[in-house]
């Protein structure tokens, strides 16, 4: 499926002069209208657009707020207050600002366990699932600095924290933890490069996500059978199939994110962020905002030393390791079939997989001592045998389910009992895989 | 010869290869200003001295001091703690080294390398946890010393790490007594 087949045609003057010149209308009408895309995609592939429409809310939202706040250690949380009480609407675009990071991570992580759950990241669609890694260490550095702007207790301890991690690196540990913070400590210089950055890191996300649209448009979409599009029959264009069914995902999204905006938008936050920064006491209970709590879990689990690596850089390096699993995953699972529909035993370790995941969350926001330390050390270590051993040996010992021939045949399968459909209607693209 | 060189390696090769070395130089020397102005500043990097005052505090009483904006605990200790200090061995410690700016880097973690001669009921100490940077609470834990709220480190009356993911013993800082009641830190 990829470009180069383009069946646009202008139809006014207007429209062939612009043809002519910059083929821009011509992009637009064959990445999003005649686009084809597989007839069997479910709810799951709406993602991908609901993260455009958040990533663009975030920014829309962002520049605002940077036009009401300050980024002075003395003045910072008195300008996200001020935001809050004085300005017009202030109150409604920072808890839009501050719940739509958290909704922009559940829908990358629905993103992401789909990519996994379809296989979507095997050949050829690597580099599309690691510029998929890649935007989302972006979005965890964007949203790790913007926590720090409002400069409250967990702002500043989560800063201190996760700026820690870098200490923990032999040698040039400590130099590099003061390059970041500007200082000995989290201060000033700190929350003014962390404020800069935070702006820029957004567009950054742009620019990778459109090399993610161009990379998903030369190897065209996966989906639920995890077999390629063979012929026609097996694709509707994007323009309406897509569109429509993408525009009803969004609007069940906002849903229930406008719910969290107008009826719950301290929930996903820490009370503690409504005390002011103070550098000499540490809260009781320091947790990071709950899309790191898998990984914060995992850092703490580490409380040994390993031969010459201490306690610190084993978890730091676990941490990172854990990422790390995501960008090698592509050539960490054997199987030769994509989807988990046809793989019965990976079906039930991914499932097992998402419940570690959350277990992990859990753990991670739970205090660090007693039975949560080896629980989450067994978590810690289904997580990476997950990766390294379940995902490689699956595709060798497992013996898949029989794939249909084409996208065609496993749609109509599905349809022959009950439904009524005539065989070959191709007007049921909706039909769940 | 004519005016093109075709020994190899000819003239130029040599060409290239220096314009592509000035390049590098030239690009290196051009990013380090962005590298350099993260560094710490000169406000924050002037050695900012802190005098104390100790007077009033009497055994089992502390007072924190913010240097170089992070919290000095300067600790008055009690007879116990003292006690409980020195019956430390050295092979039950997680970190054998002292971590005291005021003596030679290998020196051993004793109670006594942990203070200064002749006031060794005074614990002068960075409070701040050498896991990723909370600040313990002091007299608390298994140890009776500090406990770190933030990943569960437990150092012992004399600061040194027991239990817990941090790898070090807290950072005794350059001090001295000017006076019997007075603390220079820095």
């Amino acid at each position: 499926m990829s470009e180069g087949h383009s069946t646009y045609t202008p139809k006014t003057g207007l429209g062939r002069w612009f043809d002519a010149r910059m083929p821009l209308p011509r992009l637009v009408y064959d990445s999003f209208v005649a686009y084809p895309v597989p007839r069997n995609l479910n709810y799951a592939w709406t993602f991908g657009g609901i993260l455009s429409i958040m990533l663009v809310a975030q920014i829309l939202t962002g520049i605002v707020l940077a036009m009401h706040y300050t980024a002075d250690t003395n003045l910072a949380f008195g300008s996200v207050e001020k935001i809050m009480r004085d300005v017009n609407s202030g109150w409604l675009l920072r808890y839009m600002h501050s719940n739509g990071a958290s909704f922009f991570f559940v829908a990358v992580y629905i993103h992401i366990f789909r990519g996994l759950y379809y296989g979507s990241y095997k050949a050829p669609r690597e580099l599309l699932w690691i510029l998929g890694c890649i935007i989302y260490l972006l979005m965890m550095a964007t949203g790790f600095m913007g926590y720090v702007l409002p400069w409250g207790q967990m702002s500043f301890w989560g800063a201190t924290v996760i700026t820690g991690f870098f200490s923990a690196i032999p040698l040039v540990g400590d130099w590099i933890q003061q390059l970041l913070l500007g200082g000995f400590a989290v201060d000033n210089p700190t929350l003014n490069r962390f404020f800069a950055l935070h702006y820029l890191l957004p567009f950054m996300i742009a620019g990778v996500v459109v090399l993610h649209i161009w990379a998903l448009h030369v190897v065209g979409q996966s989906n639920p059978t995890g077999i390629e599009v063979k012929s026609k029959t097996d694709t509707v264009a994007f323009t309406p199939y897509a569109t429509i069914k993408d525009a009803f995902g969004m609007i069940v999204f906002l849903f229930f994110f406008a719910y969290f905006v107008f009826y719950l938008p301290n929930y996903l936050g820490h009370p503690d962020n409504y005390i002011v920064a103070n550098p000499l006491k540490t809260p009781a209970h320091i947790v990071p905002e709950w899309y790191f709590l898998p990984f914060y879990a995992i850092l703490r689990a580490i409380t040994f030393n390993v031969g010459p690596i201490n306690s610190k850089l084993g978890g730091v390096l676990c941490m990172f390791g854990a990422i790390v699993m995501l960008f090698l995953v592509p050539w960490l699972d054997t199987s030769k079939v994509r989807s988990a529909v046809y793989r019965p035993w990976y079906k039930l370790f991914f499932w097992l997989f998402v419940a570690d995941a959350i277990l992990l969350g859990w753990l991670g926001s739970q205090p660090a001592e007693g039975s949560y330390v080896f629980m989450a050390q067994m978590a810690t270590l289904f997580y990476f045998a997950f990766f390294l051993i379940a995902l490689p040996v699956l595709g060798l010992i497992e013996t898949p389910r029989r794939l249909p021939n084409s996208i065609t045949e496993a749609v109509l399968e599905k349809n022959k009992g009950g439904s009524g459909h005539p065989a070959g209607a191709t007007a049921a693209p909706e039909t769940k895989g | 010869m004519s005016a093109t060189d075709t020994q190899d390696p000819n003239r130029r090769d040599f060409l290239y290869v220096a314009t592509g070395m000035a390049a590098v130089v030239g690009a290196g020397a051009f990013a380090w200003p962005f590298i350099d102005q993260m560094r710490p500043d000169a406000s924050t990097l002037a050695l900012a001295s802190v005098e104390v005052d100790v007077a009033s505090l009497t055994p089992g009483m502390s007072l924190i001091v913010k240097w170089r904006g992070k919290p000095v605990v300067v600790r008055n200790r009690t007879e116990q703690e003292m006690k409980d200090g020195e019956a430390v061995k050295l092979a039950d410690l997680k970190d054998p080294i002292a971590r005291n700016a005021n003596l030679p880097a290998d020196a051993p973690a004793t109670d006594a390398n942990r203070t200064t001669p002749g006031k060794e009921a005074w614990m002068v100490m960075v409070q701040v946890c050498t896991h990723l940077g909370c600040i313990p609470l002091g007299q608390e834990g298994d140890f009776g010393g500090w406990f770190c709220p933030c990943h569960g480190s437990q150092y012992d009356t004399a600061g040194r790490i027991r239990k817990g993911p941090a790898p070090e013993n807290m950072a005794v800082p350059v001090f001295k007594f000017i006076s019997d009641t007075k603390i220079l830190i820095g």
